[in-house]
């Protein structure tokens, strides 16, 4: 720019993208102004809880309309890129998408549509009046713009943004158990957050940008006296207590089994995959490192995290409560996917999140049915759901085998992809921890499993002996309610019978992490 | 400057980690606030401290002629500032709710969520 000094005309041209944008390419901020949008008018119509549920169902249908656009146009044309404002990037905020958030965003707005419509039926009317809808639209603005942007402090806002509707929802309802929940929840992820936002300007302060394209560029190129490891150390913190890793994962089983069944269900299944998604990004493709320590320390948190959550489950009388431990399991999954490094190993974690996004709300979503007609969610107190419900049972056994890594459902594949990258890697004990962790996630699921549904009743009913259960489910919600939580079961058997679209995307999300040229190339394509 | 403002910056949050610590969920409150100003404080320093030169170009120039402040942390801390203060508000009115509801402010009394004393689940029918 120095040689045009002097001209008294500016050159708008070397400062801005002049070039108009491709109307198809606006597709990259639609799931920004339909969930914004949609948040808006819902809390505006709060006062008519009538209009709440139908409002918030088509924003969500919306949302995952243009995430599959977003999917589709990324899969076919490559990382879709847009900045704010008409700056050059790294001036102005960019979004970026490839296929790794492209396909966390799909994924986790068909979760929410689904959810969204169980909620319909399954809140209570105290829930929907005082702003279910709107918090869950708010959240999803954070969580899906989390997937998109391409900015890595506009990513701290999008997390910011996610945070504070999730405890709008978490604490919907009011009682004593929710708020002991979310106090514990809420100063966790604030300093979670805190680290992040650290690591963040220490970032800026070592670099002087916030653009993800640039960070990569430059921190591939190296850079002198730069304190890589302290700023990698704070996003694994951050980032891990986010998503619950060992050891910093306890806010996790504290909190979740507090909220009402349908906001417990999008809270497992994607906030702390969001954590794992800025895992991935920041460490595999913004700092790549080469140094064996963080190989060490982070095969050791992924370890941790799949043991805490395994054991945790085998050790827990309340069902929702073994369910949170059962989400910090595949955390460690993840994280293990992570560690091992390699594309094989990527795209298994990848493709472990989307199955943990589907199956751990589906679980959730089935514990608030049992605790409607169980009245309970203590294993001592349920038993006999089988006679009352076989429906239920059969979807659960389904999510039971299907949390365990059994075939023909999705965790199935997910756990293979993770097992054989960690064997081709050399580290065989890894892979006996993850087959192991599934055993131990298959013994307690599966006993909760016989526990509510298989005995007679509840503990001290005698052998051969049937109770009836306490609670039952409205006829006319019933088709509502079964209809989601079967849709979500019959997606993880339809993954786990067809995966392979699933893991193209999985293998692609990976591949785009490792090289991230045709990022940066999308990112800078107008500057140069 | 820099030195002071970072020996600052670890005051802060020494302060801040030392509230946490505590019990009582008023302190932690105040702690999490303090480590919000640490963290933007830590921004500011780190974004170059210039004194009393305005990012201002002149009218026949590109760039600035000489080094001036650089306006982009100041953008990043008052977005930090915002979102800081407005948790602020939520908390405290969540901590003042826990403390009508549960009537205590003592992390270590609290108990509804997660019951001491869990007894192990059933091993069998």
């Amino acid at each position: 720019m120095a040689e045009s000094a002097g001209h008294a005309a500016v050159d708008v041209a070397s400062a801005m993208v002049t070039a108009p944008i491709a109307p198809l390419d606006a597709i990259i901020v639609a799931p920004t102004l339909i969930t914004l949008l949609f948040g808006a008018v819902l809390l505006m119509a709060r006062k008519r809880p009538e209009t709440q549920a139908p409002l918030g169902i088509a924003g969500l249908l919306l949302l995952t309309a243009a995430t599959a656009g977003i999917l589709a146009r990324v899969v076919t044309g490559g990382p879709l890129t847009m900045t704010m404002g008409s700056w050059l990037p790294p001036f102005g905020i960019t979004f970026a998408v490839d296929v790794l958030g492209a396909s966390f965003a799909l994924v986790s707005s068909v979760v929410a549509l689904v959810v969204g419509v169980f909620a319909s039926r399954g809140l209570r009317r105290v829930e929907s009046r005082y702003g279910f809808y709107p918090f869950l639209l708010l959240m999803m603005a954070g969580v899906c713009n989390a997937f998109l942007t391409g900015d890595i402090f506009n990513l701290y806002v999008w997390f910011e943004v996610m945070l504070i509707a999730s405890f709008g929802l978490i604490v919907l309802g009011n009682s004593k158990e929710q708020l002991d929940g979310a106090v514990r929840y809420a100063v966790l992820n604030l300093l979670a957050a805190a680290f992040f936002l650290t690591a963040t300007g220490y970032l800026y302060g070592a670099l002087g940008t916030l653009n993800m394209a640039e960070i990569a560029i430059k921190l591939r190129e190296g850079v002198p006296g730069m304190p890589v490891n302290t700023i990698t150390a704070l996003y694994i913190l951050g980032f891990g207590m986010k998503a619950a890793a060992f050891p910093v994962a306890f806010w996790l089983p504290a909190s979740y089994h507090t909220p009402s069944p349908s906001a417990g269900a999008v809270f497992a299944g994607l906030l702390t995959k969001v954590g794992a998604y800025a895992l991935l990004r920041t460490l595999i493709m913004l700092m790549p490192s080469e140094e064996a320590l963080y190989d060490t320390f982070l095969t050791a948190i992924a370890i941790g995290t799949m043991l805490l959550g395994s054991l945790g489950a085998m050790g827990h009388s309340d069902f929702r409560r073994i369910l949170g431990y059962l989400v910090i399991s595949g955390i460690g999954v993840i994280l293990a996917g992570l560690a091992i490094g390699t594309a094989e190993g990527l795209a298994g974690g990848i493709f472990y999140a989307f199955h943990s996004m589907i199956v751990m709300s589906a679980l959730y979503l089935a514990s608030g049915l049992i605790g409607q007609l169980g009245g309970s969610q203590d294993l001592r107190k349920l038993g006999g759901l089988y006679g009352a419900s076989p429906l239920l049972a059969g979807l659960t056994l389904t999510l039971v085998f299907s949390v365990s890594a059994l075939p023909p459902f999705s965790g199935f594949w997910a756990k293979i992809l993770v097992t054989e990258a960690a064997m081709v890697d050399g580290r065989w004990w890894l892979a006996g921890i993850v087959l192991g962790t599934g055993l131990l996630n298959a013994l307690a699921s599966g006993r909760a499993f016989t526990q509510i549904f298989w005995r007679g009743g509840p503990s001290g009913t005698p052998d051969g002996a049937e109770k009836s259960v306490p609670g039952e489910i409205p006829g006319e919600d019933r088709a509502v309610l079964f209809g989601s939580l079967a849709a979500l079961t019959l997606m993880s058997l339809v993954i786990g019978l067809w995966p392979s679209p699933l893991m193209r995307l999985a293998e692609a999300g990976a591949a785009g992490l490792l090289d991230p040229t045709l990022y940066i190339r999308a990112v800078f394509g107008g500057a140069s | 400057m820099e030195g002071p403002l970072a020996l600052l910056v670890g005051c802060f949050f020494a302060s801040a980690i030392y509230l946490m610590l505590s019990d009582s969920l008023i302190r932690i409150l105040l702690g999490v606030t303090i480590l919000a100003n640490a963290v933007n404080l830590l921004i500011f320093t780190a974004g170059r401290i210039v004194k009393e030169v305005p990012p201002i170009i002149p009218e026949d120039a590109m760039v600035p002629p000489i080094a001036t402040a650089n306006p982009l942390p100041q953008a990043l801390i008052l977005t930090a500032i915002v979102i800081s203060f407005s948790f602020f508000a939520f908390l405290l009115v969540l901590v003042f709710r826990t403390y009508q509801g549960l009537g205590t402010d003592k992390t270590g009394k609290m108990h509804m969520a997660e019951e001491p004393g869990d007894p192990v689940p059933p091993r069998g029918y």
